[in-house]
C-alpha cells in the first residue's frame, strides 16, 4: 500500500456570520476537526448534503483557504506560504474542478487560448510548443482540435466541463479537487465525464477529492467515501462496503433516500426535520435530533470518530459505544 | 431597528456637513465676492470695508470655523446685497418652486408609471415600442431644449401661452410641461423594467397556476415587488423638488428657488448660495431616509433583520 | 374508462423553433404518471402549454382534453378555474416560487377563496388545516410568516398545501426535488404519496431523476428532444426499456449497489431545437441507427397493452439488450 499523497490532519475552519444585518457576530463552524488520507492514484469521495462543510473542506485541501487549526501535508510535506515561489509550484501540481464551468471560464476568450493560460504561466514547455499541447489536451478529453476556436458560449454544458478538464490538465497536476464537477450536467452527458474521469485518472496516474451530494456518482468513481455531517466525518470507508453496509445513521437514511429505479419507497427512512443548519449546531452529537436511534448520551456528548474493524471508521455513539449490543438486541 | 436608524441619520448629516463644505471651498476659490458685488470699478478702500465687513479678509480656515458655528446656533448669514436673513430669501422663493416642481411631481407619478407598467404588461407591441422612443427622447433631450421647443410651438407659433414669467396659472403650464416631460420618461422606463423582471419571477408563474386571474396577478403579485426598487426613484425625484427647476425657472423666467440660486452663484452671494445647497442636501438626504424607511415597509426580508435587533 | 386528461399532438414553438414536436399522453383518474428526460426534452413545456402557462408569444396547437372538454385556448376565465381548481401546478425552484412581499396566509388564502366555497373565519381555518397537512409546525402562528423566513423544503410544503386548496384531481409536480438535500427530498416524496393515496389524486411528476420517477409512478413517459420516445409501466421501463434512448439513460444511472461497472454513457448531446436533424431526433445518437432512422420521424406505437415506443428499431435494440443481458 502506497503512502498517501494528501494528508488532511484536524482541520477546522469557521467564519464569522452575522444573523440578520443587525446581528452579533458568531462563528459558524463549516469544518471542525477533520482527517482525511488520499492515497496515489485513487480517489476520495466526500459526500454531504448542503452545510455539510465538504467543499470548504476542499478549499483548505487545495490550499484556497486556510485552515484555522490542523494541517494538509502533499507529498509528505507541508502546504508552502501562500505567495511564495514554492507554494506556486505546489499549487501547479493540483488542480481544481467546480460545478459550474461557465462560471470557471471567460466568455471573451476562445476556449484554447484559455486552455493554453496555466503553460504560459507557469512557463511550461517550449513557447512554440504549446499549441501542440494545447491539441493534445483537447483530445485527451475527447474534443477536436476544432473545439479549441470556439468561444465557452457555443459548446454545451458537457463540453465547457470537458474545457475545464483540460486546463486543469494542462500543468499535469498529481491531484484533482473536483467539486461537484457533473451536478449540473444532465444523466447522459453526466456518465460521460464520468466515465472520461475515470479513464483520465487511469491514464495519468490522478488522485481525486472528488465532492458531491450524488451518492451513486461518488460510488462510481471513489476507492474511498467520506460522509460529512455539519462539519465533521461521520463514517469513512470503501466505497463498495460502506454503501452496502452503511452503519453511520445518517449514511443509512442517506443511502435510504436514493431513489432506485425498480424498488418502491416502501422500507425507506425518512428523517424528520429539517436540514442542518451551521450556525445552530446541535450540542452533542450533531445528527442525534434528526435520528431515529438517539439515546440520552448523544446529546450531551460529541461520538469519536474511531475504527470499527475493516477500514470502517464511524462516529456514532450506538456503534462504537457500550449501547451498541443493546441496538442490535433491538 | 434603533441602530438601523442611527447609522442612517449619522451618515445622512456627514453628507450634509460634506456638501456644505464643498460648495463654501469652491466659492471662496473662485471669486471674489466684493469685486463680483461692487463691481471692478470699486475704490480699493470700498472694497476693503467690504470685505472686513463680511469678514472675507479673514484665513478661510477660519471663516470655515465660523460658518459652522453660526449654523450650530441656527444662522445661516445674510445676504452680501441687500443685508437680509439668507433664510428669509430662499423661504420665500420656495412657494414659487413648489407651485411648479408639486404638480409637476403628480404628473410625472401619474404619467411615467401606469405608462412603463402598460409597456411590460404589453412587452413588444406598437405601444410598448411608441413608450419607450418617448421615454428615450424624453430623457435624453435637455430640459432647455425641450423648454424652448415649447416655447417656440406654444407662445411664439400657436400664442397659446405666455412664454414667461409669473403673473397667472397660466404661466406655469409650460414650466411644469417641461419638468414632467423628462421625469414621467425616466420613470416609464424604470418601472417598465422592474415591471419586466417582477413578471419573469417563477412566483408569478405559481400565482397564475393558482388560478389567480391576470388582472389580479398583475395587480396583487406583481406590483408590489415592482413597487420596491420604483420608490427609490421616486425618492430621488422627491428630493429635486427644491432645486430641481433651475434650468426651467431661469428659461421661463420664473422667480423661485432655482433663479435665486443663478442669481446668488453670479454675485458669489455666498450666504445665500450656501443656504440653498444646505436646504438641498437636507431634502436630498431626508428623502433617502423616506426612501430606507419605505423599503423596510415594502420588502418583509428587510424589515425581517431590523426585527433581530 | 374515459381520461382524466388527454394530450392530443400537442406542439410548442418559440419564434418559428419547434420545442414541442407533437406530444399524446393520456393520465386515467388517480394514476401517477412519470416523465423523465434531459433538460430541453420538453417535459415541463408540455405541462405549461397544456395549462395556457406559456408567456404570449409562444405558439400552440394540438388538443388537451380535460374530462373530455377541450381547454386548449378555451377563455381565460375557464382557464382560472381549471388552473389550481382541477389541476394544481407546482414547481422546482422553492425559494423564488412563493411571492416574498405576501404573507403565506395570503397565498394560501388566496387560492383557497379562489376554488372553494368558504368565508371568513373558515378560510383561516382551512388554510391552518392545510399547513398541518403538509407538516409545518405550529400552523396558525406560521401562517404569518414570509416566505423567506422558510427552509427550501418547507417552501415546497406549503406549496403542496396551496395545489391542495382546490382540491385539484390533479397535481402537477415539476422537479418538486430537485433543489433540495438528499435527505429532504425523501420528505417531500413521502409526503406527495401520502396526500395523492388518501385525496385519490392524480400525478404527474416532472423530473430528470430516473429514479424519482421510478420509486413514485405508475408509468412512465420518456421525453427526447419534444417528443414522447417511450411509454411504459414503471417497473418494465427499467427492467426492459426498449427504445435506444431509454436504455441509454439507465445505462448512464450508476448502480448503488453490486458490482461497479463502466457507465454506458450516451455519445454527443442533445440536437439544438433550431435545427433538428431529419428522421429520428435521437439516430445521430444512437448505436443502432440504420438509414430509415434518418428519413422519417418514428411515431409512438403500441407494441403491447400499455407500452408504446417511437423506434423503428426496437426490436433490434431489444435483441440487443437481451444479448448484452446474456452474457
Amino acid at each position: 500500500m502506497s503512502a498517501p499523497l494528501v494528508e488532511v490532519s484536524s482541520i477546522s475552519r469557521s467564519y464569522g456570520m452575522r444573523a440578520g444585518m443587525f446581528g452579533r457576530s458568531m462563528a459558524v463552524h463549516a469544518v471542525d476537526g477533520v482527517s482525511l488520507a488520499i492515497r496515489k492514484g485513487e480517489t476520495l469521495g466526500l459526500v454531504g448534503e448542503s452545510g455539510s462543510g465538504k467543499s470548504t473542506t476542499g478549499r483548505i485541501v487545495l490550499g484556497l483557504e486556510p485552515p484555522d487549526r490542523g494541517e494538509v501535508r502533499f507529498g509528505g510535506k507541508p502546504m508552502a506560504m501562500p505567495g511564495t515561489p514554492a507554494w506556486r509550484a505546489q499549487r501547479a501540481q493540483m488542480q481544481m474542478i467546480f460545478q459550474d464551468p461557465l462560471g470557471a471560464l471567460d466568455r471573451r476568450l476562445p476556449v484554447a487560448t484559455q486552455i493554453r493560460e496555466p503553460l504560459d504561466i507557469h512557463g511550461l514547455g517550449e513557447p512554440a510548443g504549446r499549441e501542440e499541447r494545447v491539441r493534445e489536451l483537447l483530445r485527451a478529453v475527447e474534443l477536436t482540435p476544432a473545439h479549441g476556436g470556439r468561444y465557452p458560449g457555443a459548446l454545451s454544458g458537457g463540453q465547457r466541463q470537458r474545457i475545464v478538464l483540460a486546463r486543469a490538465l494542462a500543468t499535469k497536476p498529481d491531484f484533482l479537487v473536483c467539486d461537484e464537477p457533473v451536478s449540473a450536467l444532465d444523466v447522459s452527458i453526466q456518465a460521460q465525464v464520468v466515465n472520461l474521469l475515470a479513464d483520465l485518472q487511469a491514464q495519468l496516474g490522478l488522485t481525486l477529492l472528488f465532492i458531491s451530494h450524488d451518492l451513486r456518482v461518488v460510488r462510481q468513481i471513489s476507492n474511498v467515501v467520506a460522509v460529512m455531517y455539519l462539519g465533521r466525518i461521520v463514517e469513512l470507508g470503501s466505497a463498495d462496503d460502506l454503501f452496502a453496509r452503511p452503519e453511520h445513521p445518517y449514511t443509512q437514511a442517506l443511502v435510504s433516500a436514493s431513489p432506485a429505479p425498480g424498488r418502491r419507497s416502501a422500507g425507506r427512512i425518512v428523517l424528520a426535520g429539517d436540514p442542518p443548519n451551521p450556525a445552530a449546531r446541535p450540542q452533542g452529537c450533531a445528527f442525534h435530533p434528526r435520528c431515529p436511534h438517539a439515546i440520552a448520551r448523544c446529546g450531551s456528548e460529541v461520538p469519536a470518530l474511531s475504527a470499527v474493524g475493516g477500514d470502517r471508521q464511524v462516529a456514532c455513539h450506538l456503534v462504537t459505544g457500550p449501547q451498541a449490543e443493546t441496538r442490535d438486541a433491538a | 431597528m434603533g441602530r438601523y436608524f442611527a447609522i442612517r441619520i449619522g451618515r445622512a448629516a456627514l453628507t450634509i456637513v460634506l456638501v456644505v463644505t464643498f460648495a463654501f471651498v469652491v466659492l471662496r476659490l473662485s471669486g471674489d465676492p466684493a469685486l463680483m458685488i461692487l463691481g471692478p470699478e470699486a475704490p480699493p478702500e470700498v472694497l476693503a470695508a467690504f470685505r472686513k465687513a463680511w469678514g472675507l479678509d479673514d484665513p478661510i480656515w477660519f471663516q470655515y470655523l465660523d460658518y459652522f458655528g453660526a449654523i450650530a446656533k441656527g444662522e445661516l448669514g445674510r445676504s452680501m446685497r441687500d443685508g437680509r436673513p439668507a433664510i428669509e430669501l430662499v423661504l420665500e422663493r420656495i412657494p414659487a418652486t413648489l407651485a411648479l416642481t408639486l404638480p409637476a411631481f403628480a404628473f410625472k407619478v401619474a404619467l411615467g408609471i401606469p405608462a412603463g407598467i402598460y409597456a411590460a404588461l404589453h412587452r413588444g407591441s406598437g405601444i410598448d415600442r411608441a413608450v419607450m422612443m418617448t421615454a428615450v427622447a424624453g430623457f435624453t433631450v435637455p430640459s432647455f431644449v425641450l423648454a424652448l421647443l415649447l416655447v417656440l410651438i406654444f407662445a411664439v407659433q400657436l400664442g397659446w401661452l405666455p412664454s414667461g414669467g409669473q403673473d397667472s396659472w397660466r404661466h406655469a403650464i409650460l414650466p411644469i410641461v417641461t419638468l414632467s416631460l423628462g421625469g414621467a420618461a425616466v420613470l416609464a422606463r424604470f418601472t417598465r423594467s422592474a415591471m419586466l423582471e417582477v413578471l419573469g419571477q417563477p412566483y408569478i408563474r405559481t400565482a397564475s397556476a393558482k388560478g389567480v386571474p391576470w388582472r389580479k396577478v398583475v395587480t396583487s403579485h406583481a406590483l408590489p415587488n415592482a413597487a420596491i426598487p420604483t420608490v427609490t426613484i421616486l425618492g430621488f425625484m422627491v428630493g429635486t423638488l427644491i432645486a430641481g427647476a433651475v434650468v426651467v425657472e431661469s428659461v421661463f423666467s420664473w422667480p423661485g428657488v432655482g433663479r435665486l440660486l443663478v442669481v446668488a452663484v453670479a454675485n458669489r452671494d455666498l450666504a445665500v448660495v450656501q443656504c440653498i445647497l444646505l436646504l438641498v442636501a437636507m431634502t436630498m438626504v431626508t428623502s433617502n431616509l423616506i426612501v430606507d424607511f419605505l423599503y423596510g415597509f415594502l420588502d418583509p426580508r428587510l424589515r425581517a433583520k431590523g426585527a433581530h435587533a | 374508462m374515459a381520461p382524466l386528461i388527454s394530450i392530443k399532438d400537442l406542439s410548442v414553438g418559440f419564434q418559428g423553433v419547434p420545442v414541442l414536436r407533437g406530444v399524446d399522453l393520456t393520465l386515467q383518474k388517480g394514476e401517477a404518471v412519470g416523465l423523465v428526460g434531459e433538460s430541453g426534452s420538453g417535459k415541463s413545456v408540455t405541462w405549461l402549454a397544456a395549462l395556457g402557462l406559456l408567456p404570449r408569444h409562444a405558439n400552440v396547437s394540438g388538443s388537451v382534453r380535460l374530462d373530455g372538454r377541450e381547454i386548449l385556448g378555451a377563455p381565460a376565465s375557464e382557464l382560472d378555474q381549471v388552473r389550481g381548481g382541477r389541476v394544481a401546478m407546482i414547481f422546482q425552484d422553492p425559494a423564488s416560487a412563493l411571492n416574498p412581499v405576501l404573507t403565506i396566509r395570503r397565498q394560501l388564502c388566496e387560492a383557497l377563496a379562489l376554488h372553494r366555497d368558504l368565508s371568513g373565519q373558515t378560510v383561516k381555518a382551512e388554510a391552518r388545516r392545510l399547513l398541518d397537512l403538509v407538516g409545518i409546525p405550529d400552523a396558525a402562528r406560521r401562517l404569518e410568516a414570509y416566505p423567506h423566513e422558510f427552509s427550501g423544503g418547507q417552501v415546497q410544503r406549503i406549496m403542496i398545501a396551496m395545489a391542495l386548496a382546490g382540491n385539484p384531481d390533479l397535481l402537477v409536480a415539476d422537479e418538486p426535488t430537485t433543489a433540495l438535500d438528499a435527505t429532504i427530498q425523501a420528505q417531500i416524496l413521502e409526503l406527495l404519496s401520502t396526500i395523492r393515496r388518501e385525496m385519490d389524486m392524480a400525478m404527474v411528476l416532472i423530473s430528470h431523476d430516473l429514479g424519482v420517477v421510478a420509486e413514485n409512478c405508475d408509468r412512465v413517459a420518456v421525453m427526447y428532444a419534444g417528443r414522447i420516445v417511450e411509454a411504459a409501466p414503471a417497473n418494465q421501463l427499467f427492467a426492459d426499456p426498449l427504445h435506444p434512448y431509454a436504455q441509454g439513460l439507465i445505462g448512464s444511472l450508476p448502480p448503488l449497489d453490486g458490482p461497479r461497472r463502466r457507465l454506458t454513457a450516451i455519445p454527443g448531446t442533445v440536437p439544438d431545437p433550431a435545427s433538428m436533424p431529419d428522421g429520428c431526433a435521437f439516430a445521430p445518437r444512437c448505436t443502432l441507427a440504420a438509414a430509415p432512422c434518418g428519413l422519417a420521424a418514428p411515431t409512438l406505437v403500441a407494441i403491447a397493452n400499455d407500452r408504446a415506443v417511437a423506434c423503428i428499431r426496437a426490436e433490434a435494440s431489444r435483441r440487443a439488450l437481451l444479448g448484452v443481458a446474456a452474457e
